[in-house]
């Protein structure tokens, strides 16, 4: 999230989509009706009609898999009718910006597409730039090559009519949520947008994501009290684990993971650190080999010296242009050329797309390691249904964990708060914290490569010395995480001094030369010589009274509680929204929240203040971006059908689905679209009593009494069809496999008009497996959905695809 | 004297009798009954704050462990003075101590072998030392120093990695450290799905 939990409280017009937030976050909930009942309308678009659209305002159904083309029709009606903040879109987004000659749009695919590789060529998609390297500018928004006029030019073919025959909203439920969602496009209102894996697990999802985030752009919803892209995330911790960067594409805190061509510590900074020409672009990740260095400190402590590149190169690096990622990791399983598997606190036999892949993939293992709190369908897998255990060789090692509140350690929320939790009991049994697992494996290891083993240097120098009284200390880590000084260092110009041994204070004192460490520069700052940051329990508000509750917990960066809050003011650095305003510049300094950077305002866009930056930090260029060169799939989000679809022909263009999306090609990966034998689309969510696959919920007797069975839900037009009643058994289909399971006839499905075909939907919670209930009859609804990926993420489409359902 | 939520909880317990029938305007019983219950939870029982283990809003929940006994969680309830959650949970974190006070859950390493139908209890030494000697052997065995264009890459592709969200951020740093020591490049987790 931009923003954060209580911010949407602040908000004048809440659109959930993609979320059922109601069922699935119920605590934010309090919030949203927090904001109503100061007058914010709620709007709900899904497939369905959820307990999050029966709180709203304005529901309206919409096909899964066609969020551009209803989005999209709302930047239309935007640009059409004027309603967005100019002085915003003009200073602060590349909207202005000039795009190159070679950029094109046409029948569907953008200029630079190779359809062999499947690919573009991005570079046909650079922006002009002026002699001293800066992008060429027309603030006025009128050139007809700058960002501005193309989106107008791209999104003039999204009217209403179109949008409605795509998405089988009608005409007149799509105005609605444009006129109620736009009008935050006034000065001093906020709209904000609430949304999880409905928008994510697409062969479009970025794109999903980014079409919001370019209508919260043109409406000056970013940065703002109430405003923001706030991604519901769905885990406790799934934030933090994705700061430390569990994935195959960063390092801890965004960084890079080396690819094979950064040949060494300086190719791989210099490949990875953008540089801006442009004196008023903070251009922040111009630090990062300072990041780098602190964070390979980190992993190697004393013996990663200088003269051996800080530990560098006894890193992996992976090939370039190659995805190492999820999809990709159990294809590969499938195909056979994995050996080793750790499945530590996840439960991919349900999780994963096309899960009947990833059980068979599981066969060709020779071991696998489990780490989890109960048995669960992945460390079991070779007495699940359909598997003879004498006939497969994988060795499995089946660890327990502790439960969150047997140990110590911190969790970050999806509002980026840090926040520590204590230990209780003492873990149950003989199971041990996941840190006691690690610290020990981590140890035996060492033990093994001391006699002999090829390339032992890594695994020898890894500072590894996180236990206390021979038990892990989840404090020692996180002072580790947040980084040390290293050696005695002065900072003239911020006249500080620090002596070895200290905490770094902030990652604006981290250093390049190997005199400080990091384990996550985004987390310097969050246990200093102060103390613990995410231990806070401060009950105060920040002068703003906005809900920002500064000295409770910590978030990053720095404590920032809404990002980008620079963009949250105008030119003088007074806020665009004078009640609930987030900072403001006294004539001296900021107040209210941190600011992003303490520079001045820019006072104006001819004469800037040469001390200023432009608003948005992160970005090389300093602006926020409505034109997305780096994107794989487009600059621009373009609506394509999902890879399985009801219709043959994109009303919107030739190219039916994205050009660019990862597909998959062993014989477990069967894809059908337009077939008679798969008629429904099909799509997956949670229910509240179930957490994910529901592997640590199942074996709950008190939340599987209230939620026992995997069902289908229908319309009562599609039930009669088929002539299923309500409450039976039946059998649900895709061209991967099939689900037995309990029919929910209701008037929460209703059938929608695409042009001029009646399309009907169903839906699945995914939160069963073999496992528990102990009749091993609720299974996951993973098994019908397909291993596709989005070409940036390579997340699955799981929401949208097509199925059937028929009488047992 | 400004108050807490929760030290009013605690407060009004602490008097019960001369607020049961105060002017505040509304009715307290709930509250005091509730506020004496605490009171005994404490003198019985540890209390500690914990962060609820499933969404990510990261509401805010009180375990009161058993100083005697088994020194097992006798109640968790929600945190008042959270300030997002406000003492509020769902149903799955309402239930929570119903995790941890489970007689399903795993309470012993156990170890399938080769084409068994079956799984064995083992001690936690023995496996941790079968798996450090099987990751060993495969890295070992598959380790490639250079890719096919001569480049040094220093990994193994054939041990790979899922998991996981519900770690601590502090596991999930001493994990990718020690996944990328061992040279694994496919390390993935829930937020990929």
């Amino acid at each position: 999230m931009t923003n954060h939990w209580i911010d949407i409280g602040n908000s004048d017009c809440i659109l959930i989509s993609g979320s059922n937030a109601a069922e699935n976050h119920p605590i934010s909930f309090k919030y949203v009706v927090k904001a109503m009942r100061k007058g914010a309308k709620l709007i709900s678009v899904d497939p369905r009609f959820t307990r999050t659209s029966s709180k709203a305002d304005i529901f309206a159904p919409m096909r899964s898999g066609t969020d551009i083309a209803l989005l999209g029709g709302m930047i239309k009606y935007i640009l059409d009718n004027k309603l967005y903040n100019k002085k915003y879109v003009s200073a602060y987004t590349n909207a202005p910006f000039i795009v190159g000659k070679k950029f094109s749009f046409k029948n569907g695919l953008f200029s630079g597409y190779n359809r062999k590789a499947r690919k573009y060529d991005k570079s046909t998609w650079a922006f002009a730039m002026d002699k001293k390297g800066v992008p060429k500018m027309d603030r006025g928004l009128k050139d007809p090559r700058c960002v501005f006029q193309l989106l107008k030019k791209h999104y003039s073919r999204y009217n209403t009519k179109l949008v409605s025959q795509i998405t089988g909203t009608s005409e007149a439920d799509l105005k609605k949520v444009y006129k109620a969602y736009t009008a935050t496009g006034k000065t001093g209102k906020a709209g904000t947008i609430m949304y999880a894996m409905g928008w994510t697990q697409h062969t479009v999802g970025t794109q999903n994501i980014r079409t919001m985030a370019m209508i919260q752009l043109l409406l000056g919803n970013i940065g703002v009290a109430g405003g923001g892209v706030n991604a519901l995330r769905g885990e406790s911790n799934v934030q933090g684990s994705t700061d430390h960067c569990l994935l195959w594409h960063i390092w801890p805190g965004y960084l890079k993971t080396p690819r094979a061509s950064n040949v060494s510590l300086a190719a791989y900074n210099k490949k990875w650190t953008p540089k801006s020409k442009d004196p008023i672009s903070a251009n922040w990740w111009q630090n990062y080999p300072k990041y780098s260095v602190s964070m390979l400190k980190s992993f190697f402590g004393d013996n990663a010296t200088k003269a051996k590149a800080f530990g560098y190169n006894w890193l992996p690096k992976v090939d370039d242009g190659k995805a190492y990622s999820w999809l990709d990791l159990f294809d590969e399983m499938y195909k056979g050329t994995v050996k080793g598997f750790f499945a530590w606190g996840q439960n991919p036999a349900c999780s994963g797309a096309n899960a009947g892949k990833n059980r068979q993939a599981m066969k060709n293992l020779d071991w696998m390691v489990n780490v989890n709190i109960f048995d669960n369908e992945t460390g079991s897998f070779w007495h699940g249904p359909g598997m003879n255990p004498s006939t497969i060789k994988t060795e499995v090692f089946m660890l327990p964990c502790c439960v969150s509140f047997e140990k110590e350690g911190s969790v970050t929320n999806s509002g980026r708060w840090s926040q520590w939790r204590y230990q209780g009991p003492k873990p149950l049994g003989n199971t041990k914290a996941d840190g006691d697992i690690m610290m020990e494996l981590g140890f035996k290891l060492k033990e093994l490569y001391k006699k002999s083993g090829v390339f032992p240097e890594p695994i020898m120098n890894l500072k590894w010395d996180y236990m206390t009284n021979g038990m892990y200390d989840s404090h020692k880590v996180a002072k580790e995480i947040n980084g040390y000084f290293l050696k005695n260092v002065d900072f003239p110009k911020k006249k500080k001094s620090f002596k070895k041994g200290q905490l770094v204070p902030s990652f604006a004192y981290l250093k390049a030369d190997g005199s400080t460490s990091s384990g996550n520069w985004l987390y310097c700052n969050s246990y200093t010589e102060k103390g613990n940051m995410a231990a806070r329990r401060g009950q105060e508000d920040a002068v703003n009274k906005i809900g920002l509750y500064p000295k409770f917990s910590w978030c990053w960066p720095v404590n920032r509680r809404i990002i980008y809050n620079r963009a949250s003011v105008d030119l003088k650095g007074r806020p665009w929204d004078k009640k609930d305003w987030v900072v403001k510049w006294t004539g001296k300094k900021w107040i209210g929240d941190v600011p992003d950077g303490g520079w001045p305002p820019l006072g104006s866009l001819e004469k800037p203040n040469p001390k200023s930056k432009w608003a948005f930090i992160m970005r090389k260029h300093g602006h926020a971006q409505i034109f997305g060169p780096g994107r794989a799939d487009g600059p621009f989000p373009e609506h394509y059908e999902p890879l399985e679809c009801p219709i043959e022909k994109n009303f919107m263009s030739k190219e039916r689905m994205n050009p660019t999306a990862a597909v998959y090609a062993t014989d477990a990966d069967a894809y059908l679209t337009c077939d008679p034998r798969y008629p429904l689309v099909g799509t997956t969510y949670r229910v509240v009593e179930h957490w994910q696959t529901g592997a640590m919920t199942r074996p709950q007797p008190w939340l599987l009494e209230m939620q026992p069975q995997v069902f289908v839900e229908m319309s009562e037009k599609l039930a009669k069809l088929k002539g299923i009643k309500n409450g039976e058994r039946v059998l649900a289909t895709s061209a991967r496999g099939s689900l037995e399971c309990t029919a929910i006839v209701t008037k929460r499905f209703k059938p929608f008009k695409i042009g001029k075909n009646v399309v009907h939907q169903v839906g699945f919670p995914w939160c069963f497996g073999w496992r528990w209930p102990e009749t091993g009859k609720e299974e996951s609804a993973n098994l019908l959905t397909p291993a596709v990926g989005d070409p940036n993420t390579r997340i699955p489409e799981t929401k949208a695809f097509m199925c059937n359902v028929s009488k047992l | 004297m400004k108050i807490t939520r929760r030290e009013f909880v605690q407060i009004s317990g602490a008097t019960a009798a001369g607020l049961a029938v105060s002017g505040l305007g509304f009715d307290l019983w709930p509250v005091k009954s509730h506020a004496q219950m605490l009171k005994l939870k404490t003198k019985y029982a540890k209390e500690t704050l914990t962060i609820c283990p499933y969404c990510a809003v990261g509401c805010g929940a009180i375990v009161h462990t058993s100083k005697k006994g088994d020194g097992r969680v006798i109640n968790i309830e929600g945190d008042p003075d959270h300030v997002i959650s406000r003492g509020s949970l769902c149903a799955k974190g309402a239930g929570l101590s119903g995790l941890s006070e489970n007689e399903n859950r795993l309470l012993e390493p156990m170890y399938r072998a080769p084409y068994a139908k079956e799984w064995k209890t083992v001690s936690w030494d023995w496996a941790l030392t079968e798996v450090a000697k099987r990751v060993k052997k495969t890295r070992d065995a598959t380790f490639t120093k250079k890719n096919k264009k001569g480049q040094v890459v220093n990994r193994t592709t054939d041990i790979v990695s899922v998991g996981s969200a519900a770690l601590d951020n502090e596991e999930c740093w001493i994990y990718q450290a020690l996944m990328r020591a061992l040279g694994l490049v496919y390390i993935e987790h829930q937020a990929r799905i």
